[in-house]
């Protein structure tokens, strides 16, 4: 590398440096604070003199905390089972098809993702009470995946326009019914599409604070993010900040190990060589 | 094996527009039918409907005597070969090829034995647990070939498989198609844009143009007795020569000159009561060197060199004759099939003329040559169809 090509990557190398150390101090932050007594959470520390794992040992003592846990996994689960599975299925047909009142559809969908939550909440409060999923994992369920099908269904059929149309003749004409072709040639191609949307429903799901907060009412459905809120310290005085913080380490685990299973899936390039080259 | 007949197939889209009109074609049990015809034409829309991917609006459609315009592409028992070759990226070869005999449910030792075989014939035995990603473009090919073979159908059909492949490539896998095909005996629907893969490939050539069948025979006879002016422009390259001309008494007025007719074709013309203003078609091999040729007889007229071409074989002289070059719309359609338009020819006529190599022909120079009339086609403008073409209808 020439004088000028060194001096250009240092300053990269550098410039990434910062961004990165940006990012993630509020991780290490929260994380150091997880560790901490409760005595010297406030002494400014950035790295903890005393370790130790009082506050996650408290955390797990809590029904309130495993319970949510519980809640965050089950709701998140289910909610993107059946968003990525509806979600393949109407955009294979949005891909594939031509159906009338078919962008008719789709604009309402992108209308439904882009509507602020916010202003939802108080009627979804209403018509969940009234109808008696208020307080359910149904009652959690059903407006996550409202607002991530849109997404699910933009994702996937991106993806799906991407497959090749030949491959489907070709199935038809080696005799696969459209069921079949889908099954067996389709969605094995589409794979890293459906995994892609999988993770962003999912996250989405986990994250959510909004309508964790305003449908539920007892740890029966109330899930972690929600149930952060409602943590109590030690006394009355105390702040649960290291609980709080413990909290937030664990529940930001399971994300991270998901995305690093799934990254391999989601590789680009499956369909290459298929088609010509 | 089967033959393959098409009667009055027509189809228009929900647009209105027609892609295939009124198509009739009675295709032989083992035959190898070539469709050709600049894109647009609807050759492919054609096979499409053979295979029953496109549905047929108008006609029948009969495949070993059996009409099958209303079933699916599996119960045709056709198989088909993509110009994109659509292999299953997610699958090796081995389960490419073997992917419609399991739709079949074919037991896994016959499975096993047909797609092994296949693999044999196609040199493939090596590549069988490849992923397509790993293949080259010929190799490529042939698992989409390897694919269609395993089901031992009715018929293959074929769109532009060669069209992906680079020119080298090309001219080997149309010997080992040819070869297959013979070996095989199984009835096959091939279609090209490339003249040249037309005519070496087909037993018969169907030339196609906007959606009407042009004309269909032996590549001999398209090459010799063409029915209109968009088959003889399209069949042969260099493509054939057209010239504005004028009828008066027995000889022809060009720009090149005036050339007498022959006695068979003034008599020809004067029976269909040609028009005064024709074209005249003469193929670069009509011309020869005057000086190398022993009295062959015919006019000569006395040229100046463009362009020399030497291939060793033959040499290829590019002239102009006066006047710009005669346009109907065929003539306008090849032109831009062609590339002509995009290479800006455009101004004086330029013709082509295939000497004999010992030819002392030089870039710059005069040169004569000999024209032989026999070879001379002659159009009405109009309606660009052969006057010196025998008129009953062939298939």
């Amino acid at each position: 590398m020439t004088a000028a090509g060194r001096t250009h990557a240092t300053r990269w190398v550098v410039v990434n440096v910062v961004v990165v150390l940006y990012a993630l101090f509020p991780v290490w932050w929260i994380a150091a604070l997880s560790f901490k007594d409760p005595a010297t959470l406030t002494d400014g520390d950035y790295i903890p003199r005393e370790w130790t794992l009082e506050n996650y040992r408290g955390i797990f003592a809590t029904s309130e905390f495993t319970r949510a846990l519980v809640n965050s996994i089950g709701i998140a689960l289910i909610a993107t089972v059946i968003a990525v599975a509806l979600g393949t299925m109407a955009a294979y047909a949005v891909a594939r098809l031509r159906f009338p009142g078919k962008r008719l559809l789709i604009g309402m969908s992108l209308l439904i993702a882009m509507f602020p939550p916010i202003s939802l909440v108080s009627p979804l409060f209403d018509i969940e009470r009234t109808i008696g999923i208020f307080d359910t994992w149904l009652g959690l369920i059903i407006p996550y995946m409202t607002f991530s099908l849109p997404l699910a269904i933009y994702t996937l059929s991106a993806f799906f326009r991407e497959i090749p149309w030949d491959l489907e003749k070709a199935a038809k004409v080696d005799g696969a019914t459209p069921a079949q072709a889908f099954r067996l040639v389709i969605v094995p191609l589409a794979a890293p599409g459906v995994f892609t949307t999988a993770i962003l429903v999912f996250i989405f799901c986990w994250n959510d604070f909004l309508f964790a907060i305003s449908l539920t009412s007892t740890e029966s459905a109330r899930t972690v993010p929600a149930a952060i809120a409602f943590f109590t310290g030690s006394s009355q005085f105390a702040q649960p900040t290291g609980s709080i913080a413990a909290a937030a380490v664990v529940i930001t685990i399971p994300i991270i190990v998901f995305v690093l299973l799934f990254q391999r899936r989601i590789v680009a390039g499956l369909t290459s060589g298929a088609v010509k080259g | 094996m089967a033959e393959i007949v098409l009667e009055g197939v027509t189809k228009r889209f929900p647009d209105g527009s027609v892609a295939v009109r009124d198509v009739d074609l009675e295709i032989a049990d083992g035959e190898f039918v070539i469709l050709v015809g600049p894109s647009g034409c609807g050759k492919s829309t054609t096979l499409n409907m053979i295979a029953g991917l496109e549905d047929i609006t108008d006609g029948t459609l009969r495949i070993d005597g059996r009409v099958v315009n209303d079933l699916a592409p599996k119960e045709r028992d056709v198989a088909m070969v993509f110009q994109s070759y659509a292999l299953y990226p997610h699958m090796s070869v081995r389960e490419n090829m073997g992917f419609p005999l399991r739709l079949a449910k074919v037991d896994r030792a016959t499975i096993d034995s047909k797609v092994e075989e296949a693999a044999r014939v196609l040199d493939l035995s090596e590549y069988l647990d490849r992923k397509p990603a790993n293949l080259s473009g010929g190799q490529r090919q042939r698992v989409a070939m390897g694919r269609a073979i395993v089901r031992d159908p009715k018929a293959f059909l074929m769109d532009e498989p060669l069209s992906n492949l680079d020119a080298k490539l090309r001219v080997q896998m149309r010997t080992q198609i040819s070869r297959l095909q013979r070996r095989l005996g199984t009835t096959t629907v091939y279609v090209t844009h490339d003249q040249t893969e037309a005519m070496t490939l087909g037993d018969r050539v169907v030339v196609m143009r906007q959606g009407l069948v042009q004309q269909v025979g032996t590549p001999a006879r398209l090459y010799d007795m063409p029915r209109n002016l968009f088959v003889a422009g399209f069949i042969g390259s260099p493509a054939m020569n057209f010239l504005g001309a004028s009828l008066s008494g027995g000889a022809l007025r060009t720009p090149l000159g005036d050339l007498p007719l022959d006695d068979r074709t003034r008599q020809e013309l004067e029976r269909r009561d040609a028009p005064r203003e024709v074209i005249v078609g003469l193929r670069p091999e009509a011309f020869e060197d005057a000086s190398l040729a022993r009295g062959t007889g015919g006019p000569v007229v006395t040229v100046t060199v463009d362009v020399l071409e030497s291939l060793g074989s033959d040499a290829y002289v590019h002239f102009g004759a006066e006047g710009g070059p005669v346009t109907t719309a065929e003539l306008e359609e090849l032109a831009t099939d062609s590339g002509m338009r995009d290479a800006g020819a455009g101004g004086a006529q330029q013709i082509v003329a295939r000497l004999d190599a010992a030819t002392r022909a030089r870039e710059g120079a005069p040169v004569e040559l000999r024209i032989d009339m026999g070879k001379a086609h002659v159009f009405d403008p109009s309606t660009g169809s052969n006057l010196t073409h025998p008129e009953h209808p062939e298939r």
